[in-house]
């Protein structure tokens, strides 16, 4: 019999990395009798918790990642059917309910620990414990490009290979020959010698009595049948007629619509509400007061939305109200100085000693770089449905987070988690927006007041001006080069450390580096953002870069590729990039090329961009893509990252701008925060290198070095150097004809 | 009571006649395929077809579409075949999040419709209205590229279609 015991699930994680942590195999007793809704049919068998076969021999993956147009349910569940073995016509999947069991212990594997390597005698008691950290945190997070790399490497194919393992060990005993014997292919178990075949679906209920594999025997690279191929997404027939049922479409029955209206200024509270016109409008159901919003009901949005502008309110005057986005950067110099007035800056990384490599320094290279506050602008706005009866709360959203979004609202609302179901959808964009659950929560407690179903749909002006912002940063260089040009010395400091801890690090070899920081907060809400901490760093040390090169009269390219001698990945990353762009070839008058090299989230990509500036207008012509996933399980897949995210991070350097003043966010809707467009949009060239090593992540490393490559590109062709982001700022009708100035 | 048909049915709809006809098209007649971006006719996620234009429905009000002919996204497939625009779509994988791409259809269609081979200047003219926050802007670009020249409604081809279904 099985020893599905939690500590004995616990432990078979711990020796091949974790996965089967949260599947646990349906067994009277079992806390995961919650996970029996999930087997439907009487004479369906869960195998593990995250794969199930049923009697017509169809295989049913559960995921526990959301979808947010990433792909990362259909590829996770090539990693699992791939090792089962399974024929992948006859695999589909579903999303795994918000349920501790889910817990993605590796995610808040990765926020504690960042990359650091463990040593292997450790890992069995770390993955124990992060496991509990992360149940305890209720992190079923979709984030941290993580799906693939954590959940499908230790999860979803070792629950494959374990279910085939179970599987060909019930043959055996229904056959009576040994297991070594058996063979699988396709969804089948065949035994040679006697030519005996039979489908999985046999064999399922036996094995599901079975103990599950130590150690289950996962495929080598070479043996891949599943992984690796471009297969068609699951999610997008839906997508293409209208049938897929996102948040803000699901359909609760006697649901009222609201609308509503926060504090302009954030921390700002209620203090006043007048609204009695309101209430006197078509179709108003009650005007709600939140602390710090307002709300209508009505019985449509059109209607709630009149309503609400009809309310007059007023807001508390917090001290915050009277600050600008001038005197949030100016604070960050105030703090980064007084930092080091005061010799109390956090260290991030020392190595050397750059007073060694200032003191030999035959040229000095100092600049400082800013960027702004970014909202991330889901196509879909935030929205949640909540039913609440009986002291049950139901939930409809398309969320990141939903086993967090599940504890917060039984924490609002004053009941027990178990009594509040999340139904999750696809969603409308995520980008980190929707690992927060603040829509949730006000559609919850609205619900809770007017006493009956409420979809709460937040305005496009209310989504941009209360989202949790990516952070304005500001950073600071200095660096010496020595008279034939090489870096001796990187210092950098910078405001407000986040994640992933290591954003700001370079893999250049440079001998002396001093790499610190200030705590300087600010009253502007904020949370991670499509490849967080590196969609500023990328910019700021790849832009450095490349003033390194420009002083050291280097050729932007080579330059980097010099200092890559130990870091051969990354060497390999750059070339296969700059080859493939045609680097050194001779561009048209107005044009220029810059490159960039980001590692994130453990996959490294090197872009190569081509752009025009006429008449101060710049045009992206092409951009060259090269990334090193370790591998790519949905080749098409990691592409359509790689081109979602440049375009993301493209947006973000030409256009995005989120600015304070008076405390409150001055954007609101798409006419003054700016996207790419189809006209803007470059054409980009995907090349993928599959160099066998540990796999990254997709959904973010795109983002991080379009920047930097767009705006070396950009000095290529104008000799103006954008220290300051969004590009649409600078004034680029001259070119500046002599290299900068060095400091 | 305002009438109009919508993707070849009649409807009926009793609301204030400012009430945009996004919100008609999904809340009284549960058609959720059109979507609400922004509100202000800036990303194109509610494009629709009235009387074969496409419209930004969030900013037109349902006065304006009185005795008028809808068509949206649910209604582009015909016999249960999809449009070769939808099945373009599939295709060439474009659509990632999804949220935009019922608008982004429905303005290729129509870009399709007046010029069946759309060149690149063409697309961004078309296209330029709807955001894709997924930025699939290339492959939406071939894909339409792909479909230039095919017309789903040519009635010689649905002529030739129910002959097949019905033998």
């Amino acid at each position: 019999m099985g020893k599905w015991t939690r500590r004995g699930v616990i432990t078979a994680g711990v020796v091949a990395g974790g996965a089967l942590v949260v599947g646990v195999a349906i067994r009277p007793g079992n806390r995961a009798q919650k996970l029996a809704p999930l087997v439907t049919e009487g004479n369906e068998t869960l195998v593990s918790a995250w794969v199930k076969i049923d009697p017509s021999n169809h295989v049913t993956a559960i995921i526990p990642h959301s979808e947010m147009g990433q792909g990362a349910q259909t590829a996770l569940t090539q990693m699992l059917a791939d090792e089962l073995d399974a024929r992948w016509d006859d695999v589909s999947f579903i999303e795994a309910p918000a349920h501790d069991e889910y817990a993605n212990y590796m995610l808040g594997k990765g926020f504690l620990l960042g990359p650091a390597e463990v040593p292997e005698v450790l890992v069995g008691t770390l993955d124990g414990a992060f496991m509990q950290i992360a149940k305890a945190m209720h992190l079923q997070i979709t984030g941290g490009s993580l799906s693939v790399r954590a959940t499908g490497q230790y999860g979803m194919r070792l629950a494959g290979a374990a279910a085939r393992e179970m599987l060909m060990d019930a043959a055996a005993e229904s056959w009576s020959v040994p297991r070594a014997e058996l063979a699988t292919r396709e969804g089948l178990i065949r035994h040679e010698a006697s030519g005996r075949e039979a489908p999985y679906a046999e064999f399922a209920a036996a094995a599901g009595r079975m103990a599950p594999p130590y150690t289950p025997q996962l495929k080598q690279p070479e043996e891949f049948r599943i992984m690796g191929r471009s297969v068609p997404r699951h999610d997008i027939p839906a997508k293409v007629d209208g049938t897929a049922v996102f948040g803000i479409d699901a359909d609760v029955p006697g649901a009222k619509i609201a609308a509503i209206k926060a504090a302009p200024v954030f921390g700002a509270q209620l203090s006043s509400v007048d609204d009695s016109a309101a209430r006197s409008m078509p179709g108003v159901v009650d005007v709600v007061q939140l602390e710090d919003a307002v709300a209508v009901v009505a019985d449509g949005y059109w209607q709630a939305k009149n309503a609400l502008e009809a309310v007059q309110v007023g807001w508390t005057k917090p001290a915050q109200q009277g600050v600008s986005q001038a005197q949030i950067f100016e604070q960050f110099d105030r703090d980064m100085a007084q930092a080091v007035a005061d010799g109390n800056e956090k260290q991030d990384v020392s190595l050397g000693d750059v007073n060694l490599g200032y003191a030999e320094a035959a040229t000095m290279v100092e600049a400082t770089y800013r960027v702004p506050y970014l909202a991330h602008a889901c196509m879909e706005p935030m929205n949640a449905t909540v039913a609440i009866e009986d002291g049950n709360c139901q939930v409809w959203i398309g969320s990141q987070n939903p086993l967090g979004t599940r504890y917060s609202i039984a924490e609002a609302l004053g009941l027990d988690a178990d009594n509040v179901t999340v139904h999750n959808h696809v969603m409308g964009g995520g980008f980190g927006r929707r690992a927060t659950d603040d829509a949730a929560v006000q559609a919850a407690l609205i619900a809770q007041a007017v006493g009956q179903p409420v979809k709460l749909i937040w305005s496009r002006e209310e989504d941009v001006r209360h989202d949790h912002y990516r952070p304005a940063i500001t950073s600071r260089f200095k660096a010496a080069l020595d008279a034939n040009g090489v870096p001796l010395a990187w210092e950098n400091q910078y405001v407000d450390k986040h994640e992933p801890a290591e954003a700001p690090h370079i893999p250049y070899g440079i001998a002396n580096q001093h790499i610190h920081y200030a705590d300087s907060p600010t009253h502007v809400p904020f949370g991670a953002w499509r490849s967080v901490d590196h969609s500023q760093h990328g910019f700021f040390t790849e832009s450095f870069v490349d003033e390194l090169a420009n002083a050291a009269g280097k050729d932007g390219y080579e330059f980097r590729r010099a200092l890559l001698a130990d870091a051969p990945r990354h060497r390999n990353v750059l070339e296969t990039a700059a080859e493939k762009a045609g680097w050194g070839s001779t561009l048209a008058e107005g044009q220029g090329r810059g490159i960039s090299l980001q590692e994130s989230f453990g996959s490294i990509v090197a872009q190569v961009v081509d752009v025009t500036v006429v008449d101060g207008s710049v045009s992206v012509d092409r951009v060259v893509c090269a990334v090193d996933p370790g591998m790519a399980v949905t080749p098409d897949g990691l592409a359509a990252q790689m081109e979602s995210g440049i375009i993301f991070g493209l947006t973000a350097a030409l256009h995005g701008d989120i600015q304070i003043d008076a405390g409150a966010v001055v954007q609101s809707n798409f006419h003054d925060y700016p996207m790419v467009r189809m006209s803007d949009a470059p054409e980009i060239e995907v090349e993928i290198i599959n160099s066998g090593n540990p796999m990254g992540g997709a959904g973010e490393p795109g983002t991080p070095g379009i920047g930097p490559a767009l705006t070396n590109a950009i000095f290529a062709a104008t000799g103006t150097r954008i220290r300051q982001l969004p590009v649409s700022q600078y004034d680029l009708t001259f070119s500046v004809n002599e290299a900068e100035e060095v400091i | 009571m305002i009438e109009f048909s919508v993707n070849g049915v009649r409807q009926s709809v009793d609301v204030e006649p400012d009430t945009p006809l996004l919100w008609v098209v999904r809340e009284q007649l549960g058609l959720t395929g059109t979507k609400f971006g922004c509100g202000i006719a800036q990303c194109g996620a509610c494009t629709i077809h009235l009387n074969g234009n496409p419209v930004r429905s969030c900013v037109l009000p349902v006065s304006a579409a009185a005795g008028g002919e809808i068509l949206t996204i649910e209604g582009l497939a015909q016999n249960g075949e999809l449009h070769p625009v939808q099945q373009a779509w599939i295709d060439h994988q474009v659509p990632q999040c999804g949220y935009c791409q019922s608008g982004q259809i429905m303005s290729a269609v129509a870009l399709l419709e007046r010029n069946p081979a759309p060149d690149d200047a063409a697309i961004n003219e078309a296209m330029d209205g709807n955001l894709c926050r997924c930025g699939m802007y290339g492959r939406i670009r071939k894909a339409i590229k792909s479909v230039a020249g095919v017309s789903h409604f040519d009635p010689a081809v649905d002529a030739v279609r129910e002959e097949v279904q019905h033998g």
